[in-house]
């Protein structure tokens, strides 16, 4: 369509006298370097870029509204739909806040698994975004090295869930199955893998000449205006900000996990690819020690208000026969109250608010994503710098639009 | 109602009830997320001093409750939730506010906090809130065309409204 071309220029007409010297450039909502759909519209001088605004909400596809017609655990799978590039993350961050509801505990092995899978998607995450950031600059060689790995994380989790991108993966007080057999091992390979092509991707990048120029001093924020604006997660520790939602608050026996929390001091696009590289050799360490140490036992919490009772039990026994219809017809019926719980997701402080009045579904379900904070500081980092700066700002900030507009 | 719990107040916020005691409506703990209900008229005030005095530097999120089909009734029909926390000291604290049903208005707190500024556009939004003193309070997640406010537990979950026109919003 010759009519509505992705990009389309005029000259401003303002009144004042530099009108003139403007150029209006819109950029998206579909174009290849926002990775999503997000819309841009500059005001160029030259190259220049002297304003900037935003416009988002192209990928909105009422979540929250959605919640509260549907039970509890069918909530679950329109999370792994905001950021899907790590489904588990918002899987395992939503039934977290549900069970803070409940007031219960899962399992060890429960606590375990979550714990793999979530940072297994960490790793992902970061590939994606470090892959797609040097696309945008040219650097196509990093992105195939990556999206193999990823690849091998998919099948990992395809043989736990049987999906791979939107995986669905946990219930409230468990999880949807336990491993497969074979699955531990097959993890270990497959991490085993990851350092080398780390290593691979950062003899290409981290020393490059071009990189280094593309990136050094491109979209800088200062700790005080990142914390203004709410960044949580590698963009707020690319900053020289230590805070982790895994070391600050630990759930699930983080503080038991020996890593380091990663940060850079300078924030700018190179710090926050530094930051994401070594964080997923932190990741992988995680999950050695998350697998050398994972218990043997049930998966679900041992109550049938909550979970399925065993098949066994709903063939041969009138308690589970009943346990199961109702949890099937009714769904589950946590205690009237509010609690914000949070996680720590690849972009940063993943929350849930959860409301509920008794009525087997979400009263309300608020999610606080962490790019709909970080994207605000947007224009502030690109205003001064060049569009093809605002392209490697912007792939560096790793914005999903599918958590940004929920 | 509730009994305010001054001690428990005192111990997690020190000084806070000495400026907003007999603005504080209720204070609860439940499940560890000390949740703090003030009176409107003080919010801004309230979240100035969280962050320059007791040193709560991110407002993590602010967004909007309907609680006209709550069981049992609160107090009016809308409220509005910040969740501030300070990476100094590592702990939160949420406050809340209930706005009347007629008139939901508050002022705003961009430039307070610069993470507001989106948050409030999105209450807006969705709930219909007026943030007075907001630079730039239009729909941010809806379609500029779209009519009413879709989170309102009056509006039903498939009210679809046709697109009026496809054109974008306005440029800079």
């Amino acid at each position: 369509m010759i009519d509505t071309p992705i990009i389309t220029t005029r000259r401003s007409s303002g009144t004042d006298k530099n009108s003139d010297k403007f150029l209006q450039l819109n950029v998206g909502p579909s174009h290849p370097a926002t990775h999503g759909t997000l819309r841009i519209l500059v005001k160029l001088e030259g190259e220049m870029i002297r304003d900037m605004k935003l416009e988002i909400g192209y990928l909105h596809r009422c979540f929250e509204k959605m919640a509260e017609t549907h039970s509890w655990n069918q909530v679950i799978p329109f999370t792994d739909r905001l950021n899907y590039v790590s489904a588990m993350m918002n899987n395992v961050g939503y039934v977290m806040a549900v069970e803070k509801l409940l007031g219960i505990q899962v399992t060890k092995r429960c606590q375990r698994i979550r714990v793999i899978v979530a940072e297994l998607s960490r790793i992902i995450d970061h590939l994606v975004c470090i892959g797609a950031n040097a696309v945008d600059l040219g650097a196509l060689t990093c992105f195939w090295y990556f999206f193999r790995e990823r690849e091998n994380i998919y099948d990992l989790f395809e043989a736990a869930c049987g999906a791979r991108l939107t995986t669905s993966y946990t219930r409230v007080g468990g999880l949807l199955a336990d491993l497969p057999e074979g699955w531990t091992s097959w993890c270990r390979k497959v991490i085993d893998n990851l350092p080398r092509t780390l290593d691979d991707v950062e003899g290409l990048l981290t020393g490059n000449r071009i990189w280094i120029d593309r990136t050094r001093g491109i979209g800088v924020i200062s700790q005080e205006r990142a914390i203004d604006y709410g960044f949580t997660g590698p963009c707020l520790r690319a900053t020289g900000n230590a805070y982790d939602v895994r070391k600050a608050h630990p759930y699930y026996d983080y503080d038991q996990f020996d890593f380091k929390v990663i940060t850079e001091n300078a924030g700018d696009t190179y710090a926050r690819y530094l930051v994401r590289m070594a964080e997923m050799r932190e990741s992988i360490k995680i999950i050695r020690q998350a697998l050398d140490n994972l218990p043997e036992g049930d998966v679900n919490v041992n109550d049938w208000a909550i979970t399925l009772p065993p098949k066994e039990q709903v063939y041969n026994s009138i308690e589970g026969l009943m346990a199961h219809f109702k949890l099937i017809m009714h769904g589950i019926r946590p205690p009237k109250g509010e609690v914000y719980s949070y996680s720590e997701a690849a972009n940063g402080e993943l929350g849930f608010f959860v409301c509920s009045d008794e009525q087997g579904r979400p009263y309300r379900v608020r999610v606080r994503p962490p790019c709909f904070a970080i994207y605000q500081a947007f224009p502030e980092m690109c205003i001064g710098q060049t569009v093809s700066d605002a392209v490697a700002t912007l792939g560096s900030l790793n914005i999903v639009a599918g958590e940004l507009d929920r | 109602m509730l009994e305010i719990d001054t001690n428990l107040l005192e111990s997690k916020l020190p000084g806070f009830s000495n400026r907003f005691g007999k603005d504080v409506l209720t204070v609860s703990d439940h499940r560890g997320d000390l949740t703090i209900e003030i009176q409107p008229s003080v919010l801004r005030d309230a979240l100035m001093f969280l962050k320059a005095t007791l040193r709560f530097e991110i407002l993590m999120d602010v967004f909007a409750m309907d609680y006209s089909k709550f069981d049992p009734p609160t107090r009016e029909r809308f409220a509005v939730i910040y969740n501030l926390y300070s990476v100094s000291q590592q702990r939160r604290v949420r406050l809340k506010v209930f706005l009347n049903e007629d008139k939901p208005e508050i002022e705003s707190v961009h430039d307070v906090y610069a993470s507001a500024n989106w948050f409030e556009r999105e209450a807006w939004d969705l709930f219909g809130i007026v943030f007075k003193g907001h630079p730039h309070l239009v729909r941010i997640l809806c379609h500029h065309d779209f009519e009413g406010h879709p989170l309102r537990k009056d509006y039903p979950s498939d009210g679809y409204q046709r697109l009026k026109s496809a054109s974008p919003a306005a440029g800079i």
